[in-house]
């Protein structure tokens, strides 16, 4: 490397020497060694001018300098800087000098004397303060050196004086990156400057320049950082600097107070204009608090976020940032959510609003009535009504973060969460119900707050609503007219949005499970059941219904009266449901009932295991009876697969492994079916138009096995190998259906060679794993590897059909977790009649959103395919934004997908699916072999093993468009 | 100093100021009076010159937004009365004015049948007068006079003024609104410290609940109503409330995927939505971030309003203006439906009394309409206030925000501005006045003077010292000379020079009598350490001949005279060192400290 670059160096400097006189360049050429250095002085002295010299060094900074020859590049630059009077010219010599020093491996102490020396007799401010930024590139590389820094951080407060605020501003960055944190663990000297270097700093809090003051709190934040403990003292000096005309002061201000209150928590301090005194972090909160109405939003919102971390506040003070006296006319006013309280209180319900409800009431002492608040009053109260929604987002956040660890806080910042799922900023509601989710634990909500929450169902976001279903997962809800009111507005939600089915019914299931007691009482009117009448049986398959039962069933989990008030349908339905969406009904135990307890009785809790066992009996059948007739083996392998699928469909837990077997019996299924096809033994001329069975065989085979590889996650290198081996099994099968039926051994010729390469890749790919394939088609095929080399392209095809015919079939072992990717196209739902019309040429957005699971990586993988009707296709990938990630293995694409065709005479339908890309050179095999064998992957050609191709993992989506010709 | 006259001052409506400040003539707004139909609905602009041109006198004229109590009077001033100064507006406010100044003259001419009215023609001219400026824009309107504007939310294209001559400045705040609503964003000003607020006070004695509340409860109403098939009518001003209600309404809409058709009437509201849709930058933050996909004054649910949907069955919602029921659409449309207790009216504003809406507000159940008729109301009355003025809270946080060194107080009742005057004073300590109608105030104000100094001069005397300090005055040498009513400040050896005299040196010298009985040497030893020990930034120096210099200035001890034991101390300064020679002086007044050693 570093020989290449000299190389370069000396190919440069040449260049420019050429430029120069012609007979002086051969001279010098001899003269001069080709180091970088030498290079670059030469040009400075050639430099004419400063704009010439200034080209010169930036061209110089473009190239990277090899660490020998930095301290020799440092001393010509500081040479030629002593020289110059060009101060442009010197600022960049400066800053050439900073990067130098950062180069890795290079030790900058040798030069740091240097470039302190410069300073003395620096007049530009520019210069100065670059020099100083030099210092501290120079000083953060040298950290363990604690003399040095010393040394540093005594230059630094010389130059505070400066006049210049870009000088006192890196002196302050200095000191505080440098300043010395260890305090008496060396010599009282050096804990003595330590309380000088706040000091210092401080002194600089009330510097004329407000980017001085900035950098002042800055660098003693920076001091925190580096673990020195700041001392008390500060803390009013910062306290004044909230009142600052600049934001950016008050903004590292509102962080220095911060940092503080979290230091000295328990201090007191003294209440000014009064003889009281008060905690610092409480005092501290006020501050802050105080901040959030601030004139600049930058310190609205961090002011707001840091309100959120100030656990150790008191709670009258913490209770403060809610409250806000209302008043009119001078009279005291309750505010609406008193009002809410009161009613629901006084056990009314709301009484239909007349005007003047809300009127006044009491007089108020005009003398009490506080209108700049000191502290904390009603800080939450502005911030959430603040006209960013960064400020309100931030203040959602500290709403959150302080009622986690205050559950009374919690139960009375309710009211106000409650409020903000009227936001009119969509990210402003989704965190306030995140919020809301997160604090639940601590609150139960109130039959009017559930109200307003329910309220939000009806939000045509599908984020917010599933947000809202998660919260109320795991609410309390505290009567069971709230039970029955949830139910109710859920099941409004089902029939406006069918497909939140499911996640309607998982949120009734933790309702029901959580609230068994206040479910009891409902259960004969939600079953409508009647003490003397029967009624009629409700539809099975009604979505609505089988929620009510998902909400009775867990609530009777733990409720053992309930089943009693079941009829008889109801237990035929538990049955049926139970079996179905296991995930939702719980095991019940149902005295008397014979019918549902034998099947599923409690008892054998453990029934995932004769699923289990199932498969992997039925997967032993097949890899035992290998020596059956030829038909036999079919057969079975028939039925396992179909034993498989249903299985898979029968057991969603089991799906994936089940799939993937049948899968690959059904690979192995093809291949059998193929070879023991007749036409073998006929004379090739006579079948030539009966290959296509083995050729689709071939082609099928090999598509399944991109997909085994592919849309599985949890796939382990030892199916790889099998995956890959029967890959090579189907190229094999295909290269002989082509010898077959090809003529002339010119095209065959290639084929073989290509036949033979994959081969000898695959060995070397999986050489660890060949020796549990013992008697396997490549094992046999690599035996024979020598004696294919060299035969002719006919003769490997024979012995390719011997060897495939004979070859054993090889056990798949399962992985422990196998899942496969699937996808559903949720819009467009393909059931419009109405024809998206456009205009030819122009494009319409179609708004796409799907769910996906068990996708790996689904920003690189995931591509929606446009059909039209004419058979053009189309491939979008979506944007990474596009993908959302609700949930471990799940993914949500929500995009628009933009079409566009020349113009039809009717509305046809154009197909919408979902792809899954896939690239063998990005694949888990070349992930293993890498490990074996890194060197020589490289080297292997791309296209060999880059197969890039597209696997269709969601069933097609029609709709209906119509591109109308364009009107002139 | 400012003085201040004549329209609204304790009273809502009928805005306007006249503000002159350092010889500088403006006049804010020029409103006019709903309540009255004779020459009291204008201000008696005779007040402001009694013979002579308003040109002459008026610098300029500045409208802060197009509600008509703030520029209803304005063609009647500049056309009738005559002015044709520059008259500044924002760019919203020029585009909305004249279709409501239209609006007003075509109700009261053309219905009422009123004579000696301005004409369209005289709006259109009126208009032609005005300036337009967009935010934070300084314009100049002379050379001393500049005036910017800052939002001030209220309504669209309302602004808050800074008006402001040399280094005196006074902010007029207009209308405005402290919480940022549906359609608008808050008002904002920097810390501009003007030497005058003059702020309104409308809801001087209210601190208002959050907002979010109260929009919930409307649109559960609008809601529930809606889902039981009812209908709704919102009566509404045309401008204003109407949009951030619409928007409110749309934005539902949109969110619950409701399909009940809403309505507004047509005219006056659809022109302003136009305008509405053009100015998006003075709209709130969701409005200017959204419209890159859609303007949301664009409107997807709302329709415009004809006359037979009023009949349709089946449930809707209609914007009908005027907003207090008591003519015209809102009123048609009201009789329609009041029979029906599935429908709803939602009164978004005060009522006049006397109107229907506030018949129906107050609870009766039975109105009496023209031709002895009586309408039994039998749907649901709901009421709903949207106000986009300040509150007490909001006034106070604006004083924080520009923090003026007075503040004054209009547009307000009497009895409510005492009790904000009082909390202004007690909590900013600044002085607040709340002056009656026609009432003049004049404020006195501590000028600063420019004065140009010497950059040598100014380079000398700062070396001198620490570093400058922004919050600590300076103490300088110089000497001011004040010719041709300019000031300078030059080095006393160039003002010697110019004014061609020679220069004195004038010393001061004072005795210090100090009880110490050893020799003077002794003494001065002990002088020099105490004065080396306190003056650490100073050059204290021990000169061989037994003096003492600090800086320039001279110590030397002697004995006295008559008695051993004291010591004369004599302490010799210069004229400019006056400073640091009474110091010493006193210093050594008090005496030598005890000596250990």
């Amino acid at each position: 490397m570093a020989a290449h670059l000299k190389k370069r160096v000396y190919e440069e400097f040449t260049k420019v020497v050429q430029q120069q006189h012609e007979e002086l360049s051969a001279k010098k050429l001899r003269l001069a060694k080709p180091s970088k250095s030498a290079a670059l002085h030469v040009d400075l002295c050639k430099a004419a001018s400063p704009a010439d010299a200034l080209q010169h060094l930036l061209h110089f900074a473009r190239r990277p300098v090899e660490v020998e020859s930095v301290e020799g590049v440092v001393r010509i630059l500081l040479e030629h800087y002593y020289k110059e009077n060009d101060s442009s010219v010197r600022l960049k010599i400066a800053s050439l000098l900073g990067l130098l020093s950062k180069t890795a491996g290079f030790s900058p102490d040798c030069i740091m004397d240097d470039a302190i020396n410069t300073l003395q007799n620096e007049k530009s401010h520019q210069v100065l303060a670059q020099l100083l930024d030099t210092l501290l590139v120079i000083g953060t590389k040298l950290t363990e050196n604690p003399p040095v820094r010393m040394r540093l951080v005594e230059v630094a407060c010389k130059h505070l004086t400066d006049s210049s605020h870009g000088v006192r501003n890196k002196c302050l960055q200095l000191i505080g990156c440098l300043g010395p944190v260890e305090k008496g663990v060396t010599k009282e000297v050096e804990s003595q400057s330590a309380k000088d270097v706040q000091k210092i700093i401080g002194d600089h809090f009330n510097d004329q320049d407000p980017r001085v003051r900035t950098a002042a709190i800055k660098a003693m934040l920076q001091l925190h950082e580096r673990g020195l403990k700041l001392q008390q003292a500060i803390y009013c000096q910062a306290c004044k600097l909230l009142a600052d005309d600049y934001e950016q002061v008050r903004s590292a201000a509102v962080q220095l107070i911060w940092v503080l209150s979290q230091l000295y928590p328990e201090s007191i301090v003294p209440i000014p204009s009064s003889n009281e005194e008060i905690r610092l972090v409480d005092d501290a909160f006020g501050k802050i608090c105080h901040m959030v109405s601030d004139g600049s939003w930058v310190v609205r919102v961090q002011a707001a976020k840091l309100l959120g971390s100030m656990q150790q506040v008191s709670s009258h003070f913490l209770e403060q940032t809610l409250d806000k006296k209302l008043m009119s006319d001078l009279r005291r006013k309750r505010t609406a959510h008193e009002r809410a309280k009161e009613l629901y209180s006084s056990g009314e319900f709301s009484s239909g609003r007349k005007w003047g409800d809300d009127a006044p009431k009491e007089e108020i002492d005009t003398g009490a009535v506080n209108l700049i608040e000191s502290g904390a009053c009603g800080a939450f109260v502005h911030g959430l009504e603040d006209e960013m929604y960064e400020v309100r987002i931030a203040a959602v956040e500290a709403l959150c973060m302080l009622a986690q660890s205050s559950p009374s806080f919690a139960e009375k910042c309710l009211d106000f969460l409650v409020d903000m799922f009227n936001d009119e900023i969509e990210e402003v509601r989704l965190q306030s119900i995140h919020t809301m989710r997160k604090i639940s634990n601590n609150i139960t909500l109130r039959e009017d707050q559930l109200d307003t929450v329910l309220a939000v169902l009806e939000d045509s976001s599908r984020d917010i609503r599933e947000a809202l279903h998660e919260l109320l997962c795991c609410t309390n809800v505290s009567t069971k007219e709230g039970i029955h009111l949830a139910l109710v507005e859920l099941l409004k939600n089902l029939t406006k949005y069918p497909t939140d089915r499911e996640s309607i019914w998982k949120c009734l299931k933790f309702l029901g499970s959580r609230h068994p007691t206040l479910v009891l009482p409902l259960v004969p009117e939600l079953l409508s059941t009647h003490p003397f009448f029967d009624t009629p049986e409700p539809d099975m398959d009604d979505p609505a219904y089988i929620a009510v039962l998902v909400l009775i069933f867990n609530a009777a989990k733990s409720c053992p009266t309930m089943p009693a008030l079941f009829s008889d349908h109801t237990f035929r339905h538990y049955a049926y449901l139970r079996d179905s969406l296991s995930h939702l009904v719980p095991p019940l135990r149902l005295p008397g009932r014979k019918l549902v307890s034998s099947p599923v009785s409690p008892s054998i809790t453990p029934n995932e295991d004769p699923c289990q066992q199932f498969l992997h009996q039925s997967l032993e059948r097949v890899y035992n009876l290998q020596h059956l007739d030829p038909q036999g083996v079919q057969e079975l392998l028939e039925f396992t697969i179909r034993d498989l699928q249903r299985l898979g469909e029968l057991q969603s837990e089991l799906a994936g492994m089940a799939d993937f077997t049948a899968t690959y019996l059904q690979c192995q299924l093809l291949l059998i079916k193929a070879l023991q096809e007749k036409l073998w033994n006929v004379a090739a001329p006579l079948y030539l138009k009966q290959n296509a069975l083995a050729s689709t065989a071939a082609k099928q085979i090999l598509e399944e096995t991109y997909k085994m590889e592919f849309m599985y996650s949890g796939v382990e290198g030892k199916q790889v190998v099998i995956i890959h081996h029967m890959r090579l099994q189907a190229k094999a099968l295909q290269l002989i259906v082509t010898a077959r039926t090809t003529r002339g051994a010119e095209p065959l010729f290639g084929m073989c060679e290509k036949f033979l390469q994959e081969v000898d890749s695959f060995q070397r790919c999986f050489i660890s794993e060949l020796p549990h394939m013992q008697g396997s088609f490549v094992d046999k095929l690599l035996d024979l590897m020598p004696r294919l080399v060299t035969s002719k392209p006919s003769e490997v095809v024979k012995i390719l059909q011997t060897t495939l015919r004979q070859s054993t079939f090889l056990h798949l072992p399962l992985p422990e977790q196998l899942h496969r990717a699937t996808a559903t196209i949720i819009e467009p739902t393909g059931e419009s009649d109405n024809p998206l019309r456009f205009t030819s040429g122009l494009v319409v957005a179609l708004d796409v959103d799907a769910t996906l699971e068990h996708v790996q990586d689904p920003q690189g993988t995931v591509k929606v395919q446009v059909l039209y009707p004419d058979g053009q296709a189309q491939l979008i990938h979506p944007k990474p934004a596009d993908f959302r990630n609700p949930g471990p293995g799940r993914h949500r694409l929500i995009t628009q997908v933009y079409l566009s065709h020349t113009a039809w005479t009717e509305p046809c339908q154009i197909e919408v699916r979902l792809l899954l890309a896939y690239n063998s050179n990005r694949s888990k095999a070349a992930k293993i072999s890498k490990s074996t064998w890194s060197d020589s992957m490289e080297a292997l050609p791309p296209s060999e093993n880059g197969i890039e191709g597209t696997i269709p993992f969601s069933k097609p989506v029609k709709v209906y468009i119509m591109p109308k010709p364009a009107r002139r | 100093s400012f003085s201040l006259g004549p329209g609204a001052g304790q009273d809502v409506g009928r805005s306007c100021i006249l503000v002159s400040i350092a010889g500088k003539n403006v006049m804010l707004d020029c409103g006019m009076h709903m309540g009255y139909n004779d020459d009291r609905r204008f201000p008696d602009f005779s007040y402001i010159t009694q013979n002579g041109r308003l040109t002459d006198f008026l610098d300029c004229v500045i409208i802060s937004h197009f509600h008509l109590d703030h520029c209803g009077a304005l063609p009647y001033f500049s056309e009738m009365v005559g002015y044709d100064g520059p008259i500044y507006m924002t760019h919203p406010t020029k585009a909305i004015c004249p279709i409501l100044l239209e609006d007003y003259r075509k109700i009261t001419v053309d219905k009422k049948g009123e004579t000696n009215f301005f004409t369209s023609q005289m709006i259109k001219d009126c208009m032609k007068k005005v300036v337009a400026v967009h935010l934070h824009q300084t314009v100049q309107v002379d050379e001393e006079l500049e005036i910017k504007a800052y939002y001030a939310g209220h309504v669209l294209g309302a602004a808050m003024f800074q008006i402001k001559v040399g280094c005196e400045s006074v902010v007029y705040t207009g209308d405005y609104n402290m919480t940022p609503d549906r359609h608008l964003g808050a008002a904002w000003i920097d810390k501009c410290r003007p030497d005058l607020l003059i702020s309104e006070s409308t809801y001087a004695t209210t601190i208002r609940d959050s907002k979010r509340c109260r929009e919930r409860d409307f649109l559960k109403k609008v809601h529930e109503t809606v889902e039981r098939g009812g209908k709704v009518l919102i009566p509404v001003f045309a401008l204003g409330r109407a949009q951030e209600l619409c928007i409110l309404l749309e934005t539902f809409w949109e969110r619950m995927n409701l399909k009940a058709p809403i309505y507004f009437s047509t005219g006056l509201t659809e022109k302003a939505n136009h305008y509405y849709k053009l100015f998006i930058t003075w709209t709130n933050q969701k409005i200017r971030k959204t419209f890159v996909q859609r303007n949301m004054f664009e409107f997807k649910h709302i329709k415009a309003f004809d006359r037979a949907y009023a009949d349709n069955p089946g449930p809707m919602v209609v914007f009908a203006t005027p907003g207090m029921l008591h003519a015209g659409q809102s009123l048609q449309i009201f009789r329609k439906w009041a029979g029906n207790e599935k429908n709803m009216v939602i009164m978004p504003g005060y009522c006049v009394q006397g109107t229907v809406g506030h018949k129906i507000l107050s609870g009766q159940r039975k109105l009496e309409m023209e031709g002895r008729q009586i309408l039994e109301v039998k749907m649901q009355v709901e009421y709903m206030s949207f106000s986009a003025h300040a509150d007490a809270k909001g006034i106070m946080q604006l004083i924080r925000q520009a923090e003026p060194r007075n503040v004054l107080l209009v547009h307000g009742e009497a009895k409510k501005m005492e009790f904000l005057k009082q909390k202004i004073e007690q909590e900013f300590h600044v002085n607040c006045y709340m002056p009656a109608n026609g009432e003049t105030t004049t404020i006195f104000t501590n000028p600063s003077i420019p004065v140009d100094i010497s950059l040598g001069l100014l380079k000398r005397e700062t070396a001198i010292g620490l570093l400058p300090d922004a919050k600590k005055p300076k103490l300088m040498h110089g000497t001011l000379i004040m010719k041709d009513n300019s000031f300078r400040l030059v080095s006393p050896e160039q003002a010697l020079k110019e004014l061609g005299l020679a220069e004195h040196q004038l010393r001061f010298t004072c005795r210090v009598h100090i009880q110490d009985p050893r020799k003077e040497h002794e003494t001065g030893l002990r002088v020099y350490n105490h004065l080396k020990a306190i003056l650490k930034d100073y050059s204290v120096q021990h000169l061989p001949d037994g003096s003492i210099t600090v800086e320039s200035i001279l110590i030397q001890a002697t004995a006295h005279s008559e008695d051993q034991g004291t010591k004369v101390l004599l302490v010799s300064w210069t004229y400019q060192d006056e400073e640091l020679g009474s110091y010493l002086t006193s210093l050594l007044k008090k005496g030598l400290p005890q000596s250990t050693a």
